[in-house]
């Protein structure tokens, strides 16, 4: 995987006032989203850094999702900025999604499509250079060139697994964000994953946002983690250390604790 | 605007027509049979009334210039509407591509589409029925691209309500054509019209086509201010159908709707 070049990062879009640092990919300032009387995403600030692994985790309804449709672009915010490697997404929709990615287990490609005329079609979307030479690359990469003919709609669910995450490295997003990416998959297949997910990282120079259930995965995959209930960050850290910080045998365990607190009582440990 | 993102809707569209006949035969299935059938009668009318009125430029020319009108909305709506049922808002909306590319995706995506359909009733319809458009002249063309541009501002209008109110009320949208029809006089003269159905003509752009038709075969001038305000109304429909897609566009992304489509409302 290589780094982007310079050209797609579209300087001229960075806001002065955008958090600074060639490194942050992502960076999240008050965001708050509300539903009638109900704030679904409450006044969250984090950032993204490039080759980092970032977990977003919460019980269901936590607002995991709704931050991460905000930062698609595909939910506006009630308050709050996002930046997208150094761009205002509210101000500069187009040159800031050009920036990022996504795969996430309820947005399958069009089954109607194939595997070749998907990434052909997105490609040009996200105005991918070279897009024939990337495509090809693409579908040797993630092990579909058997299947570059077959229709979305008729691939397993790793099969499709893997032919959303090609399609979320196109565009050689600088931010990647997966929803519960190994949702539906078999241990075997989930590990290829993860593999696969972490040298996106490591090798493809971008940063990612990451939701999963899974606290095994999300020990082995995250370099930190955010915990989220009812809108609001609970905690944050290295997921390998925190559960022994605040008194939790696993992560899992620590996982439970929190989704059951109710709001602003302390958890043994949290400040 | 940049051209590849539209290229991307354009190719999209492509790959979905080159394989599968039940998208491609519509193209020209149902304009052609439209065209037989009218033929048809009126060469029946024809017989009927002894050689002394010819209707087949009046009611199979009024037929073509119509199903074309119909196609070009038909295409936009439908471009659309393979993004609904294929559920791919999400992928779509979350990519770089801005509204008026996608919008532009549909309306070059409804030019092919629909040229294919006019292509086929214009050679039916002078070769079985003996159509001739000359008769109508160089106006034919300003004709066709008046029926166009409202064609497209009513795909646009059409694909806005199905955004706003769900995948089920693509029900709603299929029967606009049919619904403006007794209003645009596109076989009578808008005179034969009560007053307050005349008045509704007046805004509708293809009336000023069905009239300036009809004024062309009877021999008569057409009055050339008409159908400049025919053309003015559909370049206006056309900036309104825009505006109001933006609008509900904005409104999805406001409340949620757009990330949770299926659910079709957000209450």
């Amino acid at each position: 995987m290589h780094a982007p070049p310079d050209h797609h990062r579209a300087p001229e879009f960075r806001a002065e006032s955008a958090p600074s640092g060639p490194d942050v990919v992502l960076s999240v300032a008050e965001l708050y989203k509300r539903y009638g009387e109900i704030a679904a995403v409450d006044r969250i600030s984090f950032q993204v850094r490039r080759r980092e692994v970032v977990g977003l985790l919460g019980p269901n309804g936590a607002g995991k999702t709704t931050t991460i449709n905000m930062i698609l672009g595909v939910l506006s915010p009630t308050t709050g900025r996002i930046h997208i490697a150094g761009i205002d997404l509210q101000r500069h929709r187009a040159a800031a999604l050009a920036q990022a990615n996504f795969s996430a287990v309820y947005a399958a490609l069009p089954g109607n499509l194939t595997v070749e005329q998907n990434l052909r079609f997105f490609g040009l979307v996200y105005s991918v250079a070279g897009l024939g030479e990337r495509v090809e690359t693409l579908l040797e990469n993630f092990d579909l060139l058997r299947l570059r003919n077959t229709k979305c709609g008729l691939l397993s669910s790793g099969e499709q697994t893997r032919v959303a995450l090609a399609k979320a490295v196109l565009n050689r997003p600088r931010l990647l964000l997966l929803d519960e990416p190994t949702a539906s998959l078999d241990p075997s297949a989930a590990q290829t994953i993860r593999t696969r997910i972490r040298e996106l990282a490591v090798d493809g120079d971008c940063g990612i946002l990451w939701t999963s259930h899974n606290m095994y995965e999300v020990e082995a995959v995250c370099d930190r983690v955010l915990f989220l209930s009812r809108g609001k960050i609970l905690l944050e850290g290295d997921p390998r250390r925190l559960p022994a910080q605040h008194g939790a045998a696993t992560l899992e365990e620590l996982f439970i604790r929190l989704a059951r607190e109710p709001l602003g009582d302390p958890v043994q440990g949290v400040p | 605007m940049k051209a590849r993102p539209v290229a991307g809707i354009l190719l999209r569209q492509f790959y979905l027509i080159r394989g599968s006949p039940v998208r491609a035969l519509p193209m020209f299935a149902w304009v052609a049979i439209d065209i037989v059938v009218w033929g048809f009668i009126t060469r029946y009318l024809n017989s009927m009334s002894d050689g002394r009125f010819n209707y087949v430029p009046s009611l199979l020319g009024a037929v073509l210039l119509w199903d074309f009108f119909t196609r070009i909305m038909q295409g936009v709506s439908t471009a659309f509407l393979e993004d609904v049922w294929s559920k791919n808002f999400l992928n779509l909306f979350a990519t770089p591509l801005t509204t008026p590319q996608y919008i532009t995706g549909l309306v070059i995506t409804s030019i092919g589409t629909s040229a294919v359909g006019l292509a086929v009733m214009l050679v039916l319809a002078s070769s079985v029925f003996g159509l001739s458009f000359f008769s109508l002249g160089v106006m034919l063309i300003p004709f066709l691209l008046v029926l166009f541009s409202f064609g497209i501002a009513l795909g646009i209008l059409a694909s806005a309500l199905v955004l706003r109110l769900g995948p089920a009320s693509e029900w709603l949208i299929w029967p606009m054509p049919a619904l403006l029809s007794p209003f645009v006089g596109v076989f009578y003269p808008l005179s034969t019209l009560p007053q307050w159905m005349q008045a509704v003509a007046r805004v509708l752009p293809p009336s000023y086509v069905f009239q300036g038709m009809r004024t062309l075969l009877a021999g008569q001038t057409l009055p050339p201010g008409d159908l400049l305000f025919g053309a003015a109304l559909a370049a206006l429909d056309i900036v309104l159908a825009s505006y109001f897609f933006t609008r509900v566009f904005r409104y999805a992304l406001r409340t949620g709707l757009l990330a949770r489509y299926s659910a079709e409302s957000v209450s």
